[in-house]
């Protein structure tokens, strides 16, 4: 049988990088294809050459056997391509089916027939699950909604061959299974998906083959029924990875973050967190578990100054903070990694070197006075970059132009690398590879090692589960139970998210087994 | 990380060393030539089509081939000699240096001097006020009110200038300057200030004060009116004390000392914005005022320092325009430049050097059509024509590199700036 989509000795350059070097990939007609590889590997550039964004400087494609070329988005929609982008290309306040139809329009005389789009979305969305209302707001909308959308949006157009680029990166675990049962779904009618992830967990559950590609070259393909997390993760990185983390006990010192009561409205002046008090020693992780859209958000920010109280008190090393600008609070030795990187953490058109020290830049030796050293920021940022493996030709380059895990290691290698006395990570592992995770996850501790007082935000449960020496469950923006990570499970922690008090989840769930959990994937 | 992976470079893979100094020069020098270029052929193009016997020639072209290519290049040459002359006259420089080698004294050589010295003169004004839009872009903001900005510092100037006497020349002309330099910052600071504390956006907000500007200034101006003449609507003329001085004392050598304190101020941006850590923060709240937020950085202040900023750029076009050029204000005196400002801050694509070889560009070209108008009666409106189609072809680049088969340059491919965690 001829494949759906073939890519023959794919090659792309941009300046200083191969970033696709002779690939090749095949994906059969009904299958999931997973796309494996280290941050910066060059995946989403092979996917945005097959969807037409970029063109190949060498190479291929064949679409059921024969051979083609793919001059645009447009163009790959005609030829049966979908890409499903990470960040949603989708209009917030027009309906969904005003966004269905954009750049597709049906036209009844010389109105728009939005009711036979809406008909067909109604049918789409029955034939596959994707459950959605063709008439709600797209800014009504959750994100895994919104990605619901995304994909009507491509089945509509009839695409048989589904791209995405990471997309349970932003979404709860339990959005995340229902994508995969649509993806299952899909493919029971003959679409073919590829799939891209860093969750080694979700390749192994979902796909049906995967590619491995490392530094812009394929280094395996293999059914995921010969896989296991430990092989593919050795296969990617080009080395074992220690998928579980030794953890030496805390020795918690003085209290350096302390919040009483604190109130936070959202941006719909809703109270998003409502009367939260945690106290974080120096020498301790404390993890916060919720599900995303419990307070997390606006507590971080107003931890950090980003974010106004409403009411409570915020003291940092003994300083009441509360309402404090995010300078001053910076300056009480509080680093920050933020939970959108791209909104929050960089400036994308900036060097390298310049968003190694937004927050730094003022103070010698990389300022003056008012003469900013640039040659203290390029030689600290060449320093930084090795450190932390950021792939990157060159320090002087624009962010932007980093593949997404490479944008983060920036953010972490700037948070990290300064003296701090609390560290406040919402995230700080999100679109990161495995060999990335586990190198972050061993400078948090080495820094908790140090002293410093650790404020871990995660949707992951397992990194909270894995790292957290105590762990603080959110819920509806207030802490319903703080526990010592050892005398819980990851069931309990999860009933407490659901809701559950804490004596509940203790009555019914399964009693921790082991002291070393995984935290990767 | 471990062994395995520090061992090696970090680069993926080095193919050739990036080259972004290439295609800046492409975008920086190339496209902005080509740009003029293409206009001032099409400029050309209508010159000919409006030139009555040019058509008429043509119409009659199977009789008289020669005669119809003949008044074309009459035509051409007279608009655009007539141009050349009025703006640089290179000509008559080389010819007037060659009398004073000879030692038939220097008089030819001044006389000849006078239309590239007037071309400075016109872009002194269009520096600064190119730089007050490119500065506020630089920080995110979008001054529309260069031209409200540019009559207050005028007014301001002007007023000390004939207001204030009995001063010496070394007081009276800073403090007329300085008064410029204010004015022109506080009317935009106060954009600045309501942007920060009530959202108010800038561009809304410049508007209205141009048309502030413009209805004091028509209050302030009429006959009789509190700063104007009793018998005519324009202020009494500034007092010698508070000239900026002109250098030459040809007659109509108007070439004076702001021209100078142009190429300062042109430095100054420029280390402002790419030296000191003021600049880096504006840079940073241009580029992202979230992360500069994020950074530490006051957006709010800093707002309202780059407006007061840009204000006083545009407040000094107006300074130095009256206090050097006009040495009185009436009504209408600004007519449009804060405007083109926006357009040399488009050409020079926001950077100081971008934006004074822009305003050479429209200096020389706004002094030479005077010139192509009194000689080859070609209205001055081709000369606006000409300067609109090179900001069509900046703005566009993409005609520019079809006309010329250039290739796109590669980094003008990605990247993509996806916002996406999968990016
Ligand atoms: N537009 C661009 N200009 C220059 N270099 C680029 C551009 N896009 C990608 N690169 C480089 O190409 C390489 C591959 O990037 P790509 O985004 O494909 O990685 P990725 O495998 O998707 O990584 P991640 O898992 O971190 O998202 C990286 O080194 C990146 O710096
Ligand atoms: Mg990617």
């Amino acid at each position: 049988m001829t494949p759906v989509l073939e890519l023959r000795n794919i090659t792309k350059r941009f300046p200083g990088v191969l970033a696709n070097d002779h690939i090749n990939l095949t994906l059969e007609e009904g299958e999931i294809h997973a796309l494996l590889g280290e941050n910066g590997a060059g995946k989403s550039t092979l996917m945005n050459i097959l969807y037409g964004l970029y063109h190949p400087d060498e190479g291929e494609i064949y679409i059921r056997g024969q051979r083609t070329q793919i001059n645009g988005p447009t163009d790959a929609i005609r030829q049966g391509i979908g890409m499903v982008h990470q960040h949603f290309m989708l209009v917030p306040v027009l309906t969904v089916t005003e966004n269905v139809m954009l750049g597709n329009e049906s036209v009844k005389g010389l109105v728009l027939d939005r009711k036979a789009v809406a008909a067909r979305i109604r049918e789409i969305s029955q034939r596959h699950g994707l459950e959605v209302d063709p008439d709600v707001r797209v800014e009504d909308l959750s994100v895994g909604v919104r990605q619901r959308v995304e994909i009507i949006k491509v089945l509509y157009r009839n695409a048989n061959i589904l791209i995405l680029d990471e997309p349970t990166a932003v979404l709860t675990p339990q959005e995340a299974d229902d994508l995969f049962e649509i993806l299952r779904s899909l493919r029971s009618q003959g679409v073919s998906i590829i799939f891209i992830s860093h969750k080694l967990r979700e390749v192994l559950a979902l796909a049906d083959r995967v590619t491995v590609i490392r530094r812009g070259r394929v280094v395996g393909e293999t059914p995921t029924k010969d896989a296991n997390q430990a092989m593919l993760a050795e296969m990617m990185v080009g080395r074992r990875v220690a998928l579980t983390v030794q953890k030496p006990p805390a020795k918690p010192g003085e209290v350096v973050l302390a919040f009483k009561n604190l109130k936070v409205l959202d941006n719909l002046m809703h109270l998003a967190v409502n009367g939260a008090s945690l106290e974080v020693r120096a020498g301790e992780i404390v993890g916060v578990a919720g599900v995303q859209g419990n307070g997390q958000t606006e507590l971080v920010e107003a931890l950090t100054g980003l974010r106004p109280v409403q009411d409570g008190t915020i003291t940092i090393a003994g300083k009441d903070v509360t309402n404090a600008s995010p300078r001053v609070i910076t300056e009480c030795g509080v680093a920050h990694i933020p939970e959108d990187r791209q909104e929050d953490g960089l400036v994308l058109p900036f060097p390298i070197h310049d968003n190694l020290v937004i927050n730094t830049f003022y103070h010698p030796p990389f300022a003056n006075g008012w003469v900013v050293n640039h040659e203290a920021i390029r030689q600290q940022a060449e320093r930084l970059v090795q450190e932390f493996d950021v792939r990157t030709p060159s320090a002087a380059v624009p962010v932007a132009t980093l593949s997404g895990g490479n944008q983060q290691k920036v953010i972490v290698a700037r948070e990290m690398s300064r003296p701090i006395k609390l560290l406040i990570a919402n995230q700080p592992t999100r679109g990161l590879d495995v060999g990335s995770i586990e190198y972050i996850h061993r400078r948090i501790l080495e820094k908790r090692d140090q002293g410093v007082a650790v404020l871990l935000v995660s949707a992951e449960l397992d990194e909270i589960m894995g790292l957290a020496d105590r762990i603080a469950v959110m819920f509806k923006g207030k802490f319903t139970a703080v526990v010592d990570a050892d005398e819980v499970s990851k069931e309990q922690v999860g009933l407490m998210m659901a809701g559950s008090s804490l004596e509940e989840a203790l009555a019914h769930a399964p009693k921790p087994v082991s002291k070393e959990r995984e935290i990767v994937t | 990380m471990t062994e395995a992976t520090t061992a090696t470079p970090s680069p993926v893979a080095t193919t050739a060393p990036p080259k972004p100094r290439q295609t800046r020069m492409r975008d920086v020098i190339l496209y902005p030539l080509l740009a003029v270029f293409t206009a001032l052929i099409l400029g050309g193009i209508l010159i000919l089509v409006t030139d009555r016997a040019v058509v008429q020639a043509w119409l009659n072209f199977f009789d008289d081939p020669m005669a119809a290519l003949r008044a074309t290049g009459h035509s051409l040459s007279t608009a655009y000699g007539a141009m050349f002359e009025g703006s640089l006259n290179f000509g008559g420089i080389l010819r007037g240096i060659g009398a004073a080698l000879r030692g038939e004294g220097t008089q030819e050589l001044a006389v000849a001097l006078v239309p590239l010295a007037e071309s400075l003169t016109q872009a002194v004004p269009y520096i600064f006020a190119g730089l007050a839009v490119a500065f506020a872009f630089q920080g995110g903001l979008f001054n529309i009110g260069g031209e409200g900005q540019m009559l207050v510092g005028a007014l301001c100037s002007v007023y000390i200038g004939f207001k204030v006497t009995g001063l010496p020349w070394y007081v009276h002309l800073p403090l007329a300057m300085f008064a410029g330099i204010a004015g022109g910052a506080i009317w935009a600071a106060i954009v600045g200030v309501l942007k920060a504390y009530t959202g108010a956006h800038e561009v809304i907000n410049t508007i209205m004060m141009n048309w502030i500007a413009i209805s004091l200034s028509t209050w302030l101006l009429k006959v009789g009116g509190p700063m104007a003449r009793p018998d005519v609507p324009v202020t009494p003329p500034v007092l010698e004390t508070a000239w900026i001085p002109r250098l030459f004392d040809t007659p109509g050598n108007r070439f004076h000392a702001g021209f100078f304190l142009a190429l300062f101020t042109v430095w100054l941006i420029w280390w402002i914005l790419y030296k000191s850590t003021l600049g880096f923060q504006i840079r940073m709240v241009g580029a992202n005022a979230r992360a500069a937020k994020y950074s530490g950085v006051n957006v709010k202040r800093l707002w309202i320092a780059v407006m007061a900023i840009s204000g006083a750029l545009a407040g000094t076009a107006g300074m130095v325009q009256t206090l050097g050029v006009d040495r009185w204000v009436g009504v209408g005196f600004s007519s449009g430049m804060g405007f083109d400002a926006i357009a040399l801050a488009l050409l020079g694509k926001n950077h100081p050097v971008g934006v004074l070889l822009a305003a050479l560009l429209f200096g020389t070209l706004k002094n030479g059509a005077t010139r192509m108008q009194s000689v080859a009666q070609i209205p001055v409106d081709i000369i606006t024509i000409v300067i609109a189609l090179v900001i069509v072809f900046i703005a566009a680049p993409e005609i520019i590199r079809w006309l010329y088969r250039l290739r796109q340059p590669v980094a003008k491919e990605g990247p993509v700036f996806s916002k996406g965690w999968g990016s």
